[in-house]
């Protein structure tokens, strides 16, 4: 019996915001479901009272005294930006109806 | 063609008795590297200037005495998702597309600050994502030892160019065995240090639990030397340790006289490891044993769990952490949409290959709201019982010695099609990125002319233990003096 169907894989791509094309979700398909026939390895494993954990060691949350430190200028910070607009990110028009 | 460069400590040794000066090295280095670059592909962009003018900076810090470190001087080569500021950062993805560097990753600061000399960037599978280095973007890069193979991955960059004879030592990063697969299958070594040992702020996320930066090189001393300068606690990653850095190589004493190294029975097994490595790696058992040290079968009962916990874990980490790839703020932005959500879609869907995609898609399935406990709860518990083991087996012995990989390096193509059989290519080495502790991957002879590589594991923080051992293997054997013949 198939673990993931293709409308699932559909659903889980648009929860990623990934589109795929007919291939790949067909292929995808087929990858996700042998990997998960792989991993369902785990279920023969007894977890009952195990502790997950979520951290390899130890660790405490750090904390630092709150100051201002120097950190990169507007400019340097959207440097990177495919488009932008003094320092600010654009992007496409988010509210539906508003004519930019 | 420029010679292959010596190994750190002998250029260390040349340039301190004027034999040579940092500018001849590095240009040297930077020869070797475009000349190869069409046979092996190791690198992904080379910083020609920029290293030559350092080169000089550091020839005239000799003039005035006033070297910085062991590393003054000395060229290396950076995996392209490492941070260095100027320079693109691709992680061999479309989706990083002219991205440049707004600062430097605290690794690649304290290289720079040590006076070694980055002559440019390594090749490596998209994101990480991968065991073959064949997942970049644009192309695969080549085995040095036999061009029709994988250099492993996804690190298979850093390890070739090491292999080639390009630089001494390279950085690389480990999140499931991408240090050590591929300097066992290069024949170099490779090392992953603890778990927050070493800063990962400004080494590109893909699993945050498991992700650490390590080293390449051809001695365990030069790997002591360059994991000095990197170690270390950083108030920019909250995860790093605050513990002492020790001098790694005042450890470096020849010595294994009275320690007990453990072989965990679920890793010297015929079913689906290769006879010859198996051989070779209980030669290097035999070595040790006539060194001094004695060894004790141990076991890691959750060893068949590991490759199943640590994908789980790991695609899940990786969907969160490439979230942030939308065309927003840096990199590839797809053109023509005309909503936000549809620019956020294609954007992601041109920008990222097949593979990330598979593992983004798992990991968004696993986190998904009714599978959550099944799958990503469930393998952080089989963590919690996969580090139990080693805590159990720690009590037997000093530290734990298996083949880095099942296998030697295999041909170009042909895992692609079979994503899951690629996986099981890290069976030995995931274990100790899930549980957080060190490893490193020591060449130990040959197979069918394919090196083959060993693995120390070493209790948290037992790094200098296990360059140690690594350090005092190598003093009695010599196949890290080998070269590949393409590339000698």
């Amino acid at each position: 019996m198939a673990r993931i169907t293709r409308e699932e894989v559909e659903r889980i791509a648009d929860l990623a915001r990934l589109t795929l094309s007919a291939e790949e979700a067909q292929a995808l398909t087929h990858d996700l479901d042998t990997m998960l026939e792989y991993v369902q390895a785990l279920d023969g494993l007894d977890t009952q009272n195990v502790e997950p954990t979520a951290h390899p060691l130890p660790v405490a949350t750090a904390l630092r005294p709150d100051r201002a430190r120097p950190s990169l200028a507007p400019e340097e910070a959207v440097g990177n930006a495919p488009e932008r607009e003094g320092s600010a990110f654009t992007v496409p028009k988010v509210i539906e109806g508003v004519e930019s | 063609m420029a010679q292959r460069l010596g190994t750190l400590s002998e250029l260390r040794a040349a340039l301190d008795d004027g034999r040579t000066s940092a500018s001849d090295v590095v240009a040297q280095a930077l020869g070797r590297a475009r000349e190869l670059a069409p046979a092996f592909a190791a690198t992904r962009g080379l910083r020609a200037d920029r290293a030559a003018e350092e080169a000089l900076q550091a020839d005239q810090r000799r003039t005035a005495r006033a070297l910085r470190s062991v590393l003054d001087g000395i060229p290396l080569l950076l995996k392209d998702n490492l941070n260095h500021r100027g320079e693109p950062t691709t992680c061999a993805s479309r989706i990083l597309d002219g991205y440049v560097s707004p600062y430097d990753a605290t690794a690649v600061e304290r290289v720079k600050a040590a006076g070694g000399v980055v002559i440019g960037r390594t090749n490596m599978d998209e994101f990480a994502m991968g065991s073959s280095t064949e997942n970049a973007c644009d192309q695969p890069t080549r085995n040095p030892w036999d061009p029709t193979r994988v250099p492993g991955g996804s690190s298979g960059g850093s390890a070739a160019a090491v292999a080639a004879g390009i630089v001494p030592v390279a950085l690389g990063s480990d999140t499931g065995g991408s240090v050590r697969q591929p300097a066992s299958f290069c024949g170099v070594v490779g090392i992953k240090p603890t778990y927050g040992r070493v800063s990962r702020y400004g080494l590109v996320a893909f699993a945050s639990s498991l992700d650490q930066v390590g080293v390449f090189s051809r001695t365990a001393a030069d790997a002591a030397a360059l994991l000095q300068v990197i170690s270390g606690h950083d108030p920019l990653d909250s995860t790093s340790l605050d513990e002492p850095v020790p001098d790694y190589a005042a450890a470096l004493d020849g010595d294994v006289a009275g320690l007990t190294i453990g072989l965990p029975r679920e890793y010297f097994v015929e079913q689906g490891v290769d006879p010859d490595v198996l051989e070779r790696v209980r030669d290097a058992v035999k070595e040790l044993e006539r060194a001094g040290a004695k060894t004790c079968e141990v076991s890691l009962p959750h060893t068949p769990y590991a490759v199943a916990t640590y994908y789980l874990i790991a695609m899940a980490e990786a969907s969160s952490n490439l979230a942030r790839y939308d065309g927003v703020r840096y990199g590839h932005r797809a053109t023509g949409a005309h909503d936000l959500q549809s620019m956020y879609s294609r954007t992601r869907s041109e920008g990222f290959g097949a593979e990330v995609k598979r593992r983004i898609l798992l990991g968004t399935y696993v986190l998904s709201a009714g599978y959550y406990d099944a799958y990503y709860r469930k393998a952080q518990q089989a963590r919690t019982l996969l580090r139990g083991d080693f805590e159990a087996a720690y009590r037997s012995c000093d530290l734990i010695l298996t083949p880095t990989a099942p296998e030697v390096a295999f041909a170009l193509g042909e895992r692609s099609a079979d994503p899951l059989q690629m996986y099981l290519s890290d069976i030995f080495t995931v274990s100790a990125n899930l549980a957080g502790i060190p490893g490193i991957s020591v060449p130990c002879g040959f197979a069918r002319d394919l090196p083959v590589g060993l693995q120390l594991l070493g209790p948290a923080l037992g790094e200098s233990l296990l360059l140690r051992v690594a350090d005092a293997y190598q003093r009695r054997t010599d196949w890290h003096t080998k070269t590949p013949p393409e590339a000698s």
